[in-house]
């Protein structure tokens, strides 16, 4: 008999992203410091993490807009690695963020006995997001399900589940492990491990392939997939699996 | 399963064309009508070509009309163009007059199927009046710029403005491109097909044929920049970066491949200007091919180790994306969407004059492999980015969000555009 399932199938969203010029510019670093005390936070969020799906080189020199624009309009590196250093993940709320942003900047400034400008084509121009999510056919039905289905998930359904998860659930963890946590504990090390990747330093695909791949050495290696066929098909040659 | 979109499916993988689907379906049955004011020649045309087919595949009932004028009305609209391009040109009375009567009588010709649409899309300024005749529209109304409108002169801009300001929304292609607007102001970057005669892959015979027809050794390097005679290509700095590698590389050739000379007067004095710079070196080959050369362009591009586009100004660069779907690295001008397309030692080099050019034409003839490694990393980014699948997804996405709210997230799950009441 098959052992009663202990969490809800998990199913597989996606998402389209639009792009909204919000009609802001910043031609010198005060000005950038100014629009992003001021800016909707959607539009910090949008650079910081907006450039995973919409057209970028995947392996940008820095990884967040403003670090870039730091580098190739301003031609300050210094404020560019300062900037390109700020992890997202390291901040529960995106005003938190800002106020980093800000203080970054603000003490470059401080630094600078002149005020970098950039040329008029290399202006930043701040942009935010609108993100329509949908349902797709893929679903997990137990943590064995999932690295074949996460192989065949789009970028974009994995930025949907593992990155801007963060942002709209309360424990500002992603959808992987909010749904492992209600196992009663048994995938807990699995959680671990998921929490271990850094989403910020890895294209979606790489994203894709690693998590795949951390849930496959996690089950392999702890024997779940066998328990799994056990449990849902019986033990070979006297359970209900071994009939052929 | 539709065989239109099937044929993308070896090239984008069946999950991009899944999730086409999937955003199409609360779309399903609705009614998209497409205006601009040719049919043929020009990106606009050759992207509703195809971009008509696709969406009816995906269960929209979409639709192209065009609107038409009198020559007074085409000198008209041309002076917009120049204009949002930033050219100063005073538009004559009696033109714009014109320009609102064509407009005035293509929205009585047009009325049923506007009036009727759930969602209109006028493409660039030729239709943009026509909104103006629509008071009572039921459908969203958006306003597609293909032009870069970054600093348009400001007399022409007003007035068009006047015109574009009712639409729901406008779409323009890089956010550098935009003029603020009491709409929402959408970002989508154009694409490639890659199905078309220009970008289809092409058996090894057809590449060749491009060697005997324009006198190219195939055994020597080549490089190759495809626009048409204008000088903000700069094609006379790419005879120069040629000049200036060829002293270190004497089998270089350059081969210059464009067109539009022919009905276009300042076209046709660079064309010339370009010739006599090119005429005593025969491993200059400067090539007037006719609009239709698509395939020829397509074995050019194939046939070249590097493609240059050196331009000075520059709209989104399509020719940089099509070099790039062809696995070549791009030496490519510091200015406006090369530089999306362009990654210094990823797809190819930025640069700001002749000589930076010929620098990095140097530096990647003497580095072959690094030029493979651009090429692949080149061809992957386009098929991530700027191919048609990705600018439709696009499309639908807006219209998702035109027609179920204008938040930052919207859930589509169990909505239908039927019954939803709309933002």
């Amino acid at each position: 008999m098959k052992k009663k399932r202990k969490n809800e199938p998990f199913l597989i969203r996606d998402c389209s992203l639009a792009a909204v010029a919000v009609g802001v510019q910043a031609q010198s670093l005060r000005e950038l410091r100014d629009k992003i005390a001021t800016i909707h936070p959607g539009s910090i969020y949008h650079h910081f993490w907006g450039g995973r799906l919409r057209p970028q080189f995947e392996h940008p020199e820095y990884h967040n807009d403003f670090a870039a624009w730091a580098h190739h309009a301003l031609h300050d590196n210094v404020l560019a690695e300062r900037l390109g250093v700020i992890d997202p993940t390291d901040f529960k709320e995106l005003e938190d963020l800002r106020q980093e942003l800000v203080d970054v900047i603000e003490e470059r400034l401080d630094e600078q006995d002149w005020l970098a400008w950039a040329r008029r084509e290399d202006q930043f121009h701040f942009i935010r997001s609108q993100i329509v999510v949908f349902s797709t056919p893929l679903r997990f039905e137990s943590p064995a399900d999932m690295p074949d289905v996460i192989s065949a998930m789009s970028a974009s359904s994995i930025f949907y589940h593992f990155i801007d998860a963060r942002r709209r659930t309360p424990e500002f963890l992603d959808d992987f492990c909010t749904w492992l946590n209600g196992f009663d504990g048994e995938y807990d090390d699995l959680v671990q491990e998921i929490a271990q990747i850094d989403p910020y330093f890895l294209s979606l695909v790489d994203l894709k392939q690693r998590l795949s791949q951390t849930v496959s050495d996690y089950l392999m290696g702890v024997g779940h997939v066998r328990k799994h066929f056990e449990r849902t098909h019986g033990r070979a040659g006297t359970g209900e699996g071994a009939k052929q | 399963m539709n065989v239109t979109l099937d044929a993308y499916e070896p090239i984008v993988g069946r999950d991009v064309i899944d999730q086409l689907f999937q955003i199409a379906a609360p779309l399903k049955g609705m009614k998209i009508v497409h205006v601009n004011s040719t049919r043929v020649g020009g990106g606009v045309a050759e992207i509703l070509n195809k971009m008509i087919p696709l969406m009816n595949a995906l269960g929209l009932k979409a639709q192209w009309e065009i609107i038409t004028g009198t020559s007074e009305f085409y000198q008209c609209t041309k002076n917009f163009h120049n204009a949002l391009q930033g050219n100063h040109v005073v538009i004559p009375e009696t033109q714009l007059r014109e320009y609102e009567e064509v407009n005035a009588r293509c929205a009585e010709e047009l009325r049923g199927t506007l009036e009727g649409a759930d969602i209109v899309i006028i493409h660039d300024p030729q239709p943009a009046a026509l909104i103006k005749h629509f008071t009572n529209r039921k459908g969203k109304w958006i306003w597609r710029c293909h032009i870069d409108a970054s600093k348009p002169y400001r007399p022409v801009w007003k007035y068009l403005r006047n015109n574009v300001e009712d639409y729901d929304a406008s779409v323009f292609s890089l956010a550098a491109f935009a003029q603020p607007l009491p709409h929402p102001t959408y970002l989508i970057p154009p694409s490639i097909d890659p199905l078309t005669e220009k970008n289809i892959d092409l058996e090894p015979e057809e590449i060749a044929t491009v060697y005997d027809e324009f006198g190219i050794d195939p055994a020597r390097p080549m490089i190759l920049q495809v626009s048409r005679y204008d000088r903000f290509k700069d094609p006379l700095g790419v005879i120069e970066a040629y000049r200036l590698a060829k002293k270190f590389t004497p089998t270089l050739q350059l081969v210059l491949a464009g067109g539009g000379a022919s009905d276009d007067p300042e076209g046709a004095v660079v064309l010339e200007e370009v010739k006599l710079a090119g005429r005593d070196d025969p491993d200059i080959k400067v090539l007037d091919l006719p609009p239709d050369a698509h395939r020829t362009i397509n074995a050019l591009q194939r046939a070249s180790d590097i493609v240059l586009q050196k331009s000075i100004k520059e709209g989104f660069g399509l020719t940089v994306t099509e070099a790039l779907w062809k696995s070549k690295p791009v030496i490519g001008g510091n200015t406006g969407g090369i530089k999306l397309q362009v990654i210094n030692h990823h797809t190819g080099f930025l640069v700001n004059t002749p000589e930076g050019a010929a620098h990095r034409i140097r530096y990647l003839l003497h580095n072959p492999d690094e030029m493979k490694e651009m090429g692949k990393k080149g061809k992957e980014f386009v098929r991530e980015n700027f191919l048609l699948t990705r600018h439709l997804r696009e499309y639908l996405t807006l219209m998702l969000i035109l027609w179920f709210g204008n938040g930052d997230r919207i859930e589509l799950d169990r909505l239908d555009w039927r019954t939803n009441e709309r933002s």
